[in-house]
Protein backbone atom coordinates (compact mmCIF):
# COMPACT_ATOMS: atom_id res chain seq x y z
CA UNK A 1 0.00 0.00 0.00
CA UNK A 2 2.72 2.30 1.55
CA UNK A 3 4.80 1.76 -1.75
CA UNK A 4 1.68 2.06 -4.38
CA UNK A 5 0.99 5.48 -3.26
CA UNK A 6 4.61 6.46 -2.64
CA UNK A 7 5.13 5.22 -6.64
CA UNK A 8 2.10 7.66 -7.70
CA UNK A 9 4.30 10.55 -6.79
CA UNK A 10 7.66 9.85 -9.19
CA UNK A 11 11.29 9.77 -8.14
CA UNK A 12 12.38 13.24 -8.22
CA UNK A 13 9.45 14.06 -5.81
CA UNK A 14 10.16 11.33 -3.70
CA UNK A 15 13.96 12.29 -2.83
CA UNK A 16 13.02 15.86 -2.57
CA UNK A 17 10.31 15.13 0.50
CA UNK A 18 12.89 12.72 2.22
CA UNK A 19 16.06 15.23 1.91
CA UNK A 20 13.95 17.87 2.56
CA UNK A 21 15.36 19.47 5.48
CA UNK A 22 12.50 18.87 8.30
CA UNK A 23 12.39 15.33 7.21
CA UNK A 24 16.31 14.87 7.55
CA UNK A 25 16.50 16.37 10.97
CA UNK A 26 12.96 14.01 12.06
CA UNK A 27 14.69 11.08 10.90
CA UNK A 28 18.46 11.95 12.70
CA UNK A 29 15.96 13.40 16.01
CA UNK A 30 13.94 9.68 16.10
CA UNK A 31 16.98 7.43 15.12
CA UNK A 32 19.24 9.24 17.36
CA UNK A 33 17.01 9.19 20.61
CA UNK A 34 15.91 5.91 19.84
CA UNK A 35 19.69 4.45 19.36
CA UNK A 36 20.82 6.49 22.65
CA UNK A 37 17.74 5.36 25.22
CA UNK A 38 18.75 1.46 23.56
CA UNK A 39 22.35 1.96 24.91
CA UNK A 40 21.23 3.28 28.04
CA UNK A 41 18.72 0.66 28.25
CA UNK A 42 21.45 -1.87 27.63
CA UNK A 43 23.43 -0.82 30.42
CA UNK A 44 20.55 -0.97 33.43
CA UNK A 45 18.62 -3.67 31.75
CA UNK A 46 21.80 -6.18 32.33
CA UNK A 47 21.67 -4.23 35.87
CA UNK A 48 18.40 -4.80 36.70
CA UNK A 49 18.18 -8.28 35.45
CA UNK A 50 20.98 -9.37 37.36
CA UNK A 51 19.58 -7.65 40.54
CA UNK A 52 16.54 -9.39 40.03
CA UNK A 53 17.71 -13.25 39.05
CA UNK A 54 21.02 -12.95 41.55
CA UNK A 55 19.59 -10.94 44.61
CA UNK A 56 16.15 -11.98 46.70
CA UNK A 57 15.37 -8.36 48.76
CA UNK A 58 11.97 -7.69 50.77
CA UNK A 59 9.63 -6.36 47.50
CA UNK A 60 11.26 -8.57 44.98
CA UNK A 61 8.18 -9.54 43.14
CA UNK A 62 6.96 -5.92 42.90
CA UNK A 63 9.76 -4.69 41.18
CA UNK A 64 9.89 -7.90 39.26
CA UNK A 65 6.13 -6.97 38.09
CA UNK A 66 7.09 -3.24 37.77
CA UNK A 67 9.49 -3.80 35.07
CA UNK A 68 6.56 -4.30 32.83
CA UNK A 69 4.91 -1.73 34.06
CA UNK A 70 5.68 0.60 30.77
CA UNK A 71 3.93 -2.20 28.79
CA UNK A 72 0.38 -1.68 30.25
CA UNK A 73 0.57 1.68 30.72
CA UNK A 74 -1.41 3.04 27.71
CA UNK A 75 1.38 5.35 26.34
CA UNK A 76 -0.03 8.78 26.18
CA UNK A 77 -0.76 8.77 29.79
CA UNK A 78 3.46 7.78 30.18
CA UNK A 79 4.00 10.69 28.18
CA UNK A 80 1.92 12.92 30.10
CA UNK A 81 3.58 11.45 33.35
CA UNK A 82 6.94 11.67 32.21
CA UNK A 83 6.35 15.16 30.70
CA UNK A 84 4.51 16.48 34.37
CA UNK A 85 7.47 15.31 35.95
CA UNK A 86 10.29 16.60 33.73
CA UNK A 87 8.77 20.23 32.90
CA UNK A 88 10.78 22.93 34.92
CA UNK A 89 8.69 23.06 37.34
CA UNK A 90 8.18 19.37 37.54
CA UNK A 91 8.95 17.07 40.30
CA UNK A 92 12.29 16.01 38.80
CA UNK A 93 12.69 18.83 36.50
CA UNK A 94 13.38 21.51 38.73
CA UNK A 95 16.26 19.97 40.13
CA UNK A 96 17.36 19.53 36.61
CA UNK A 97 16.54 22.71 36.07
CA UNK A 98 18.75 23.89 38.90
CA UNK A 99 21.96 22.09 37.25
CA UNK A 100 21.01 23.81 34.55
CA UNK A 101 19.35 20.72 32.49
CA UNK A 102 16.11 21.19 30.47
CA UNK A 103 14.41 18.10 30.38
CA UNK A 104 11.03 18.17 28.97
CA UNK A 105 10.91 19.80 25.53
CA UNK A 106 14.42 18.70 24.50
CA UNK A 107 16.07 15.80 22.63
CA UNK A 108 17.14 14.47 26.12
CA UNK A 109 13.54 14.52 26.97
CA UNK A 110 12.67 12.25 24.05
CA UNK A 111 15.53 10.40 25.03
CA UNK A 112 13.87 9.68 28.83
CA UNK A 113 10.41 8.39 27.46
CA UNK A 114 11.86 6.29 25.49
CA UNK A 115 14.36 4.93 27.65
CA UNK A 116 11.21 4.40 30.28
CA UNK A 117 8.84 2.79 27.07
CA UNK A 118 12.56 -0.13 25.76
CA UNK A 119 13.68 -0.93 29.59
CA UNK A 120 11.08 -4.12 30.07
CA UNK A 121 12.21 -5.25 26.19
CA UNK A 122 15.83 -5.49 27.45
CA UNK A 123 14.84 -6.93 31.00
CA UNK A 124 12.46 -9.71 29.70
CA UNK A 125 15.14 -10.78 27.76
CA UNK A 126 18.23 -10.94 29.74
CA UNK A 127 16.44 -12.34 32.95
CA UNK A 128 15.63 -15.94 31.12
CA UNK A 129 19.70 -16.03 30.33
CA UNK A 130 20.74 -15.11 33.18
CA UNK A 131 18.50 -17.51 34.97
CA UNK A 132 20.33 -20.16 32.71
CA UNK A 133 23.56 -19.63 33.41
CA UNK A 134 24.92 -21.72 36.63
CA UNK A 135 26.38 -19.86 39.63
CA UNK A 136 28.87 -22.59 39.21
CA UNK A 137 30.69 -21.32 36.70
CA UNK A 138 31.24 -18.23 38.41
CA UNK A 139 32.95 -20.15 41.29
CA UNK A 140 34.68 -22.29 38.56
CA UNK A 141 36.30 -19.39 37.38
CA UNK A 142 37.28 -18.17 40.30
CA UNK A 143 39.10 -21.18 41.53
CA UNK A 144 40.91 -20.99 38.63
CA UNK A 145 42.55 -17.81 39.60
CA UNK A 146 40.09 -15.19 37.42
CA UNK A 147 39.23 -11.74 39.72
CA UNK A 148 35.79 -10.57 39.33
CA UNK A 149 36.12 -8.35 36.62
CA UNK A 150 38.07 -11.33 34.59
CA UNK A 151 34.65 -13.49 35.52
CA UNK A 152 32.28 -11.16 34.46
CA UNK A 153 34.02 -10.06 31.14
CA UNK A 154 35.09 -13.50 29.81
CA UNK A 155 31.96 -15.78 31.22
CA UNK A 156 29.15 -13.96 32.19
CA UNK A 157 29.44 -11.32 28.89
CA UNK A 158 29.90 -13.85 25.98
CA UNK A 159 27.27 -15.90 27.31
CA UNK A 160 24.60 -12.90 27.84
CA UNK A 161 25.78 -10.61 24.64
CA UNK A 162 22.97 -12.02 22.25
CA UNK A 163 20.30 -11.53 24.64
CA UNK A 164 21.36 -7.95 25.69
CA UNK A 165 21.63 -7.42 21.62
CA UNK A 166 18.18 -8.90 21.21
CA UNK A 167 16.68 -7.04 23.88
CA UNK A 168 18.27 -3.95 23.08
CA UNK A 169 17.19 -4.50 18.94
CA UNK A 170 13.66 -4.40 20.58
CA UNK A 171 14.28 -1.82 22.87
CA UNK A 172 15.94 0.28 19.65
CA UNK A 173 13.48 -0.84 16.98
CA UNK A 174 10.15 0.14 19.77
CA UNK A 175 11.76 3.71 19.94
CA UNK A 176 11.96 4.49 16.15
CA UNK A 177 8.06 3.75 16.25
CA UNK A 178 6.73 5.22 19.23
CA UNK A 179 4.30 7.53 19.31
CA UNK A 180 2.33 8.24 22.31
CA UNK A 181 4.83 9.12 25.20
CA UNK A 182 7.01 11.08 22.80
CA UNK A 183 4.71 13.71 21.31
CA UNK A 184 3.92 15.19 25.08
CA UNK A 185 7.47 15.46 26.52
CA UNK A 186 8.45 16.51 22.89
CA UNK A 187 7.25 19.59 22.65
CA UNK A 188 7.26 19.34 18.70
CA UNK A 189 9.47 21.82 17.21
CA UNK A 190 9.85 21.37 14.01
CA UNK A 191 14.06 20.78 13.35
CA UNK A 192 14.43 20.38 16.66
CA UNK A 193 11.83 18.21 18.91
CA UNK A 194 9.77 16.83 15.87
CA UNK A 195 9.91 13.02 15.72
CA UNK A 196 9.74 11.37 12.47
CA UNK A 197 6.09 9.25 13.05
CA UNK A 198 4.99 13.07 14.07
CA UNK A 199 5.85 14.46 10.64
CA UNK A 200 3.86 11.66 9.18
CA UNK A 201 0.82 12.73 11.37
CA UNK A 202 1.23 15.74 10.35
CA UNK A 203 1.56 15.24 6.93
CA UNK A 204 -1.56 13.02 6.98
CA UNK A 205 -3.87 16.05 8.67
CA UNK A 206 -2.33 18.17 5.60
CA UNK A 207 -3.93 15.63 3.48
CA UNK A 208 -0.18 15.17 1.58
CA UNK A 209 -1.01 11.35 1.62
CA UNK A 210 2.07 10.57 -0.81
CA UNK A 211 4.42 12.84 1.62
CA UNK A 212 3.41 11.11 4.32
CA UNK A 213 4.10 7.52 2.62
CA UNK A 214 7.75 8.65 1.41
CA UNK A 215 8.79 9.52 4.92
CA UNK A 216 7.16 5.93 5.79
CA UNK A 217 9.23 4.66 3.20
CA UNK A 218 12.29 6.19 4.25
CA UNK A 219 12.00 4.76 8.12
CA UNK A 220 11.02 1.58 6.53
CA UNK A 221 14.27 1.32 4.85
CA UNK A 222 16.30 2.34 7.10
CA UNK A 223 14.65 0.55 9.87
CA UNK A 224 14.83 -2.90 8.09
CA UNK A 225 18.50 -2.33 7.67
CA UNK A 226 19.58 -1.61 11.11
CA UNK A 227 17.81 -4.61 12.09
CA UNK A 228 18.86 -6.89 9.63
CA UNK A 229 22.50 -5.69 10.58
CA UNK A 230 21.09 -6.30 14.46
CA UNK A 231 20.41 -9.88 13.68
CA UNK A 232 23.19 -10.59 11.51
CA UNK A 233 25.33 -9.68 14.57
CA UNK A 234 23.39 -11.68 16.73
CA UNK A 235 23.86 -14.74 14.88
CA UNK A 236 27.96 -13.91 14.72
CA UNK A 237 28.15 -13.91 18.73
CA UNK A 238 25.87 -16.60 19.23
CA UNK A 239 26.53 -19.43 17.02
CA UNK A 240 29.10 -20.92 19.34
CA UNK A 241 27.06 -20.74 22.52
CA UNK A 242 25.48 -24.16 21.64
CA UNK A 243 22.37 -25.34 23.01
CA UNK A 244 22.89 -26.29 26.79
CA UNK B 1 50.09 -29.57 50.18
CA UNK B 2 49.06 -30.63 53.76
CA UNK B 3 45.41 -29.46 54.77
CA UNK B 4 43.95 -29.47 58.40
CA UNK B 5 40.63 -28.21 59.68
CA UNK B 6 40.07 -27.27 63.31
CA UNK B 7 36.83 -27.25 64.74
CA UNK B 8 35.36 -26.25 61.98
CA UNK B 9 31.40 -25.09 61.91
CA UNK B 10 29.21 -23.88 59.53
CA UNK B 11 25.19 -23.15 59.92
CA UNK B 12 22.99 -22.49 56.94
CA UNK B 13 19.97 -21.11 58.72
CA UNK B 14 19.18 -23.38 61.77
CA UNK B 15 20.73 -26.62 59.37
CA UNK B 16 23.87 -27.54 61.18
CA UNK B 17 26.25 -28.21 57.71
CA UNK B 18 29.54 -28.50 59.47
CA UNK B 19 29.47 -29.25 63.15
CA UNK B 20 33.02 -29.70 65.22
CA UNK B 21 34.90 -30.86 61.73
CA UNK B 22 38.16 -31.60 62.52
CA UNK B 23 40.69 -33.66 59.90
CA UNK B 24 43.64 -33.61 58.97
CA UNK B 25 44.82 -34.06 55.28
CA UNK B 26 48.42 -35.65 54.23
CA UNK B 27 50.36 -34.37 51.74
CA UNK B 28 49.91 -36.18 48.72
CA UNK B 29 46.93 -37.96 50.33
CA UNK B 30 43.49 -39.52 48.20
CA UNK B 31 40.85 -38.75 50.69
CA UNK B 32 37.21 -39.45 50.20
CA UNK B 33 34.41 -37.93 52.03
CA UNK B 34 32.01 -40.04 52.10
CA UNK B 35 28.12 -39.44 53.24
CA UNK B 36 24.49 -39.53 52.58
CA UNK B 37 23.19 -36.51 51.06
CA UNK B 38 23.34 -33.19 53.55
CA UNK B 39 26.05 -35.22 55.65
CA UNK B 40 28.40 -31.83 54.79
CA UNK B 41 30.47 -33.69 52.74
CA UNK B 42 29.97 -30.87 50.13
CA UNK B 43 29.72 -28.29 52.51
CA UNK B 44 33.29 -28.81 54.02
CA UNK B 45 34.88 -29.29 50.16
CA UNK B 46 33.86 -26.12 49.24
CA UNK B 47 35.46 -24.70 53.01
CA UNK B 48 38.32 -26.05 51.74
CA UNK B 49 38.24 -24.41 48.43
CA UNK B 50 37.34 -21.14 49.47
CA UNK B 51 33.94 -20.87 48.07
CA UNK B 52 32.21 -21.05 51.58
CA UNK B 53 32.80 -19.71 54.49
CA UNK B 54 32.84 -20.87 58.25
CA UNK B 55 31.07 -19.61 61.02
CA UNK B 56 33.80 -20.40 63.42
CA UNK B 57 36.78 -22.93 63.52
CA UNK B 58 40.14 -22.99 61.28
CA UNK B 59 41.53 -23.86 57.86
CA UNK B 60 45.18 -24.34 57.84
CA UNK B 61 47.10 -24.79 54.05
CA UNK B 62 50.76 -26.56 55.12
CA UNK B 63 50.07 -25.11 58.55
CA UNK B 64 48.92 -21.20 57.60
CA UNK B 65 45.79 -20.25 58.44
CA UNK B 66 43.77 -19.69 55.25
CA UNK B 67 41.08 -18.02 56.86
CA UNK B 68 41.72 -14.47 54.58
CA UNK B 69 42.44 -16.40 51.36
CA UNK B 70 39.74 -16.05 48.40
CA UNK B 71 38.99 -18.83 46.39
CA UNK B 72 41.16 -17.70 43.52
CA UNK B 73 44.40 -17.07 45.78
CA UNK B 74 44.24 -20.59 47.08
CA UNK B 75 46.02 -23.06 44.26
CA UNK B 76 42.65 -25.51 44.46
CA UNK B 77 41.68 -27.23 41.62
CA UNK B 78 37.94 -27.60 41.83
CA UNK B 79 35.82 -29.91 39.78
CA UNK B 80 31.59 -29.75 40.18
CA UNK B 81 29.56 -32.63 40.33
CA UNK B 82 28.14 -31.17 37.14
CA UNK B 83 31.29 -29.71 35.11
CA UNK B 84 30.82 -25.89 35.02
CA UNK B 85 32.77 -25.90 31.96
CA UNK B 86 32.60 -22.12 29.97
CA UNK B 87 30.03 -22.95 27.68
CA UNK B 88 30.84 -20.17 24.84
CA UNK B 89 34.34 -21.65 25.05
CA UNK B 90 36.00 -24.74 22.98
CA UNK B 91 37.51 -27.27 25.00
CA UNK B 92 40.96 -26.07 24.22
CA UNK B 93 39.51 -22.06 25.87
CA UNK B 94 38.30 -24.18 28.24
CA UNK B 95 41.38 -25.55 29.82
CA UNK B 96 43.45 -22.53 28.69
CA UNK B 97 41.45 -20.26 30.74
CA UNK B 98 43.37 -20.40 34.15
CA UNK B 99 46.33 -19.69 32.44
CA UNK B 100 44.89 -16.80 30.31
CA UNK B 101 43.36 -15.39 33.51
CA UNK B 102 47.27 -15.14 35.38
CA UNK B 103 48.69 -11.31 35.76
CA UNK B 104 50.57 -10.83 32.56
CA UNK B 105 53.79 -10.83 34.71
CA UNK B 106 53.37 -14.61 35.21
CA UNK B 107 51.05 -15.83 32.69
CA UNK B 108 52.88 -17.98 30.03
CA UNK B 109 53.40 -16.72 26.43
CA UNK B 110 51.04 -18.49 23.97
CA UNK B 111 53.39 -21.42 22.92
CA UNK B 112 53.94 -22.16 26.03
CA UNK B 113 49.64 -22.68 26.81
CA UNK B 114 49.37 -23.61 23.33
CA UNK B 115 51.72 -26.74 24.91
CA UNK B 116 50.60 -27.24 28.24
CA UNK B 117 47.22 -27.82 27.07
CA UNK B 118 47.80 -30.04 24.54
CA UNK B 119 49.98 -32.01 27.14
CA UNK B 120 47.00 -31.87 29.64
CA UNK B 121 44.49 -33.02 26.58
CA UNK B 122 47.10 -35.65 26.05
CA UNK B 123 46.63 -36.48 29.67
CA UNK B 124 43.00 -37.11 30.01
CA UNK B 125 43.20 -38.78 26.42
CA UNK B 126 41.04 -36.40 24.33
CA UNK B 127 43.27 -34.42 21.97
CA UNK B 128 41.25 -34.46 19.41
CA UNK B 129 38.43 -32.66 21.12
CA UNK B 130 40.24 -29.72 21.45
CA UNK B 131 38.34 -27.19 18.68
CA UNK B 132 34.64 -28.53 20.03
CA UNK B 133 32.60 -26.97 22.59
CA UNK B 134 31.19 -28.44 25.94
CA UNK B 135 27.80 -29.27 24.53
CA UNK B 136 28.99 -31.13 22.00
CA UNK B 137 31.01 -33.70 24.50
CA UNK B 138 29.41 -36.89 26.43
CA UNK B 139 29.21 -36.87 30.14
CA UNK B 140 32.44 -38.83 30.70
CA UNK B 141 34.13 -36.59 28.04
CA UNK B 142 33.26 -33.29 30.20
CA UNK B 143 34.11 -34.70 33.10
CA UNK B 144 37.74 -35.63 31.82
CA UNK B 145 37.65 -32.00 30.32
CA UNK B 146 36.67 -30.47 34.03
CA UNK B 147 39.39 -32.13 35.42
CA UNK B 148 42.19 -30.52 32.79
CA UNK B 149 40.63 -27.10 33.50
CA UNK B 150 41.26 -27.62 36.78
CA UNK B 151 45.24 -29.00 36.40
CA UNK B 152 46.15 -26.44 34.10
CA UNK B 153 46.90 -24.37 36.69
CA UNK B 154 48.98 -26.36 38.80
CA UNK B 155 46.89 -26.72 41.84
CA UNK B 156 47.95 -27.89 44.94
CA UNK B 157 45.15 -29.51 46.39
CA UNK B 158 42.47 -31.12 43.68
CA UNK B 159 39.07 -31.13 44.82
CA UNK B 160 36.13 -33.24 43.51
CA UNK B 161 32.72 -32.88 43.94
CA UNK B 162 31.10 -35.79 43.42
CA UNK B 163 33.08 -36.66 40.38
CA UNK B 164 31.54 -39.00 38.79
CA UNK B 165 27.59 -39.05 40.31
CA UNK B 166 26.09 -38.58 37.12
CA UNK B 167 28.06 -40.99 34.86
CA UNK B 168 26.91 -44.56 33.89
CA UNK B 169 28.18 -46.91 35.55
CA UNK B 170 30.20 -48.64 32.84
CA UNK B 171 32.18 -44.77 32.31
CA UNK B 172 32.43 -44.15 35.70
CA UNK B 173 34.19 -47.60 36.82
CA UNK B 174 37.20 -46.25 33.74
CA UNK B 175 37.14 -42.71 35.35
CA UNK B 176 37.52 -44.23 38.96
CA UNK B 177 40.67 -46.68 37.94
CA UNK B 178 41.92 -43.46 36.07
CA UNK B 179 42.16 -41.16 38.76
CA UNK B 180 43.70 -43.49 41.02
CA UNK B 181 46.29 -44.10 38.36
CA UNK B 182 46.31 -40.47 37.66
CA UNK B 183 46.92 -39.90 41.40
CA UNK B 184 49.47 -42.42 42.11
CA UNK B 185 51.64 -40.85 39.22
CA UNK B 186 51.31 -37.33 40.29
CA UNK B 187 51.02 -37.44 44.00
CA UNK B 188 48.39 -34.20 44.01
CA UNK B 189 46.74 -34.01 47.25
CA UNK B 190 42.77 -35.40 46.42
CA UNK B 191 40.13 -34.96 48.42
CA UNK B 192 36.53 -36.03 46.80
CA UNK B 193 33.23 -36.24 47.92
CA UNK B 194 30.89 -39.53 47.14
CA UNK B 195 28.24 -40.97 48.03
CA UNK B 196 29.12 -44.06 46.65
CA UNK B 197 30.73 -46.69 49.17
CA UNK B 198 32.43 -48.65 46.56
CA UNK B 199 33.64 -45.72 45.01
CA UNK B 200 35.36 -44.29 47.93
CA UNK B 201 36.51 -48.23 48.98
CA UNK B 202 38.33 -48.76 45.68
CA UNK B 203 39.94 -45.37 45.18
CA UNK B 204 40.73 -44.09 48.29
CA UNK B 205 44.13 -43.83 50.62
CA UNK B 206 41.72 -43.10 53.43
CA UNK B 207 37.75 -42.40 54.01
CA UNK B 208 36.21 -39.51 56.32
CA UNK B 209 32.53 -40.95 56.90
CA UNK B 210 30.54 -38.14 57.88
CA UNK B 211 27.14 -37.68 59.04
CA UNK B 212 24.66 -35.13 59.89
CA UNK B 213 27.54 -32.71 59.71
CA UNK B 214 29.70 -34.57 61.82
CA UNK B 215 32.35 -36.77 60.96
CA UNK B 216 31.85 -40.30 61.98
CA UNK B 217 35.23 -42.41 61.15
CA UNK B 218 38.21 -41.58 59.75
CA UNK B 219 40.66 -44.20 58.57
CA UNK B 220 41.79 -46.72 55.43
CA UNK B 221 39.23 -48.68 53.52
CA UNK B 222 39.76 -51.63 55.20
CA UNK B 223 39.90 -50.28 58.41
CA UNK B 224 36.31 -48.46 58.21
CA UNK B 225 34.66 -51.25 56.71
CA UNK B 226 36.19 -54.03 59.06
CA UNK B 227 35.91 -52.50 62.56
CA UNK B 228 33.22 -49.79 62.06
CA UNK B 229 33.41 -47.32 65.23
CA UNK B 230 29.03 -47.33 65.09
CA UNK B 231 26.01 -48.48 63.63
CA UNK B 232 25.77 -45.94 60.62
CA UNK B 233 28.98 -46.30 59.43
CA UNK B 234 28.88 -50.12 59.38
CA UNK B 235 25.69 -49.64 57.78
CA UNK B 236 26.99 -47.37 54.72
CA UNK B 237 29.24 -48.80 53.68
CA UNK B 238 27.65 -51.70 52.56
CA UNK B 239 24.76 -54.37 53.02
CA UNK B 240 24.22 -55.49 56.68
CA UNK B 241 21.71 -57.74 58.42
CA UNK B 242 20.24 -56.02 61.50
CA UNK B 243 18.85 -57.99 64.48
CA UNK B 244 17.55 -57.50 68.24
CA UNK B 245 19.11 -60.62 70.46
CA UNK B 246 20.15 -61.66 73.81
CA UNK B 247 24.22 -61.75 73.79
CA UNK B 248 25.63 -64.94 76.05
CA UNK B 249 29.28 -66.29 76.30
CA UNK B 250 29.71 -67.23 72.37
CA UNK B 251 26.29 -67.24 71.43
CA UNK B 252 23.46 -64.96 70.17
CA UNK B 253 19.88 -65.51 71.30
CA UNK B 254 17.86 -63.98 68.89
CA UNK B 255 14.05 -64.98 69.39
CA UNK B 256 13.72 -68.43 69.96
CA UNK B 257 17.00 -69.77 68.08
CA UNK B 258 20.65 -69.58 69.23
CA UNK B 259 23.22 -68.90 67.44
CA UNK B 260 26.68 -69.72 67.99
CA UNK B 261 29.41 -66.70 67.83
CA UNK B 262 32.54 -67.54 67.35
CA UNK B 263 35.15 -65.35 69.53
CA UNK B 264 32.19 -63.89 71.80
CA UNK B 265 32.77 -62.82 74.90
CA UNK B 266 30.45 -61.09 77.37
CA UNK B 267 30.82 -60.07 80.84
CA UNK B 268 27.17 -60.86 81.49
CA UNK B 269 23.98 -61.95 79.37
CA UNK B 270 22.39 -58.61 77.89
CA UNK B 271 20.20 -57.44 75.25
CA UNK B 272 22.21 -56.19 72.33
CA UNK B 273 21.60 -55.28 68.42
CA UNK B 274 23.41 -57.64 66.29
CA UNK B 275 24.88 -56.85 62.69
CA UNK B 276 25.84 -58.88 60.04
CA UNK B 277 27.02 -58.94 57.09
CA UNK B 278 25.73 -60.85 54.01
CA UNK B 279 28.74 -62.86 53.26
CA UNK B 280 29.04 -63.57 57.30
CA UNK B 281 26.36 -66.53 56.77
CA UNK B 282 26.63 -69.92 56.64
CA UNK B 283 24.14 -71.55 54.33
CA UNK B 284 23.93 -75.35 54.82
CA UNK B 285 21.31 -78.15 53.87
CA UNK B 286 22.00 -79.86 56.80
CA UNK B 287 20.39 -79.58 60.53
CA UNK B 288 21.89 -78.05 62.83
CA UNK B 289 20.67 -76.70 66.29
CA UNK B 290 22.69 -73.54 66.08
CA UNK B 291 21.13 -72.22 63.20
CA UNK B 292 18.35 -70.35 61.64
CA UNK B 293 15.53 -72.61 59.45
CA UNK B 294 14.61 -70.24 56.76
CA UNK B 295 12.94 -70.67 53.75
CA UNK B 296 14.83 -69.32 50.46
CA UNK B 297 12.54 -66.55 48.93
CA UNK B 298 14.83 -65.08 46.05
CA UNK B 299 18.17 -66.70 44.61
CA UNK B 300 20.42 -64.31 42.06
CA UNK B 301 23.37 -66.24 40.53
CA UNK B 302 24.12 -63.03 38.03
CA UNK B 303 27.65 -61.57 39.18
CA UNK B 304 30.57 -62.82 40.61
CA UNK B 305 28.62 -63.45 44.48
CA UNK B 306 25.30 -65.05 44.41
CA UNK B 307 22.69 -62.85 46.26
CA UNK B 308 19.77 -65.02 48.35
CA UNK B 309 17.01 -63.75 49.81
CA UNK B 310 15.69 -65.64 52.84
CA UNK B 311 12.88 -65.83 55.11
CA UNK B 312 13.12 -67.86 58.95
CA UNK B 313 10.67 -69.30 60.93
CA UNK B 314 10.00 -66.65 62.67
CA UNK B 315 8.87 -64.49 59.92
CA UNK B 316 12.62 -62.03 60.07
CA UNK B 317 14.32 -61.48 56.56
CA UNK B 318 17.96 -62.23 55.84
CA UNK B 319 20.27 -61.01 53.04
CA UNK B 320 22.85 -63.66 52.22
CA UNK B 321 25.46 -63.59 50.15
CA UNK B 322 27.79 -67.09 48.72
CA UNK B 323 30.28 -67.69 46.49
CA UNK B 324 29.58 -69.52 43.50
CA UNK B 325 30.93 -72.36 44.11
CA UNK B 326 29.12 -72.31 47.58
CA UNK B 327 26.10 -72.34 45.30
CA UNK B 328 27.00 -75.05 43.31
CA UNK B 329 27.82 -77.65 46.17
CA UNK B 330 24.27 -76.03 47.76
CA UNK B 331 21.84 -76.51 44.67
CA UNK B 332 20.00 -74.35 46.09
CA UNK B 333 16.63 -73.17 44.47
CA UNK B 334 13.63 -70.82 45.62
CA UNK B 335 11.05 -72.03 48.24
CA UNK B 336 13.80 -74.96 49.66
CA UNK B 337 14.31 -74.60 53.08
CA UNK B 338 18.00 -74.13 54.56
CA UNK B 339 20.06 -73.77 57.86
CA UNK B 340 21.86 -70.24 58.23
CA UNK B 341 24.17 -70.28 61.20
CA UNK B 342 27.05 -67.17 61.59
CA UNK B 343 30.37 -67.23 60.54
CA UNK B 344 31.45 -63.99 61.95
CA UNK B 345 29.50 -60.83 63.57
CA UNK B 346 30.69 -57.62 61.95
CA UNK B 347 29.37 -55.30 65.15
CA UNK B 348 27.35 -55.01 68.03
CA UNK B 349 25.99 -52.80 70.28
CA UNK B 350 24.64 -53.16 73.67
CA UNK B 351 21.24 -51.94 74.37
CA UNK B 352 19.83 -50.99 77.78
CA UNK B 353 17.44 -54.07 79.21
CA UNK B 354 13.76 -52.42 79.30
CA UNK B 355 11.92 -55.50 80.42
Amino acid sequence: MIFFKTASMGFPDFVHVITAPRTLAAYRLSFGTAFVSACINAVFGVIVAWVLVRYSFPGKRIVDALVDFPLALPTAVAGIALTELYTPTGWVGQYLQAAGIKGAFTPFGITIALTFIGLPFVVRTIQPVLEDIDPQIEEAAASLGANRWQTLTKVIFPVIVPAVLTGVTLAFARGIGEYGSVIFIAGNMPMKTEIAPLLIMTKLEQYDYTGATAIAIGMLVISFLLLAAANFFQWLTSRNLGKA
Amino acid sequence: MGIELKNVYKKFGDFKALDDVSLKVDDGELLALLGPSGSGKTTLLRVVAGLDFFDEGQVLFSGRDAQNQKARERGVGFVFQHYALFRHMTVFDNIAFGLNVQPRKTRPSRQEIRAKVMELLKLVQLEWLAERYPWQLSGGQRQRIALARALAVRPKVLLLDEPFGSLDAQVRKELRAWLRRFHDEFHITTIFVTHDQEEALEVADRIVVMNKGRIEQAGTPEDVYHNPVNAFVLSFLGNVNFFHCRLEEGKAVIGNTTLEVPGLSVDKPQPAKLYVRPNQFKVSRVFSKAAFKAVVEYVNPAGTIVKINLKTESGERIYVEITQEELKQLKIRKQEKVYVSLKDVSYSEYVKDNS
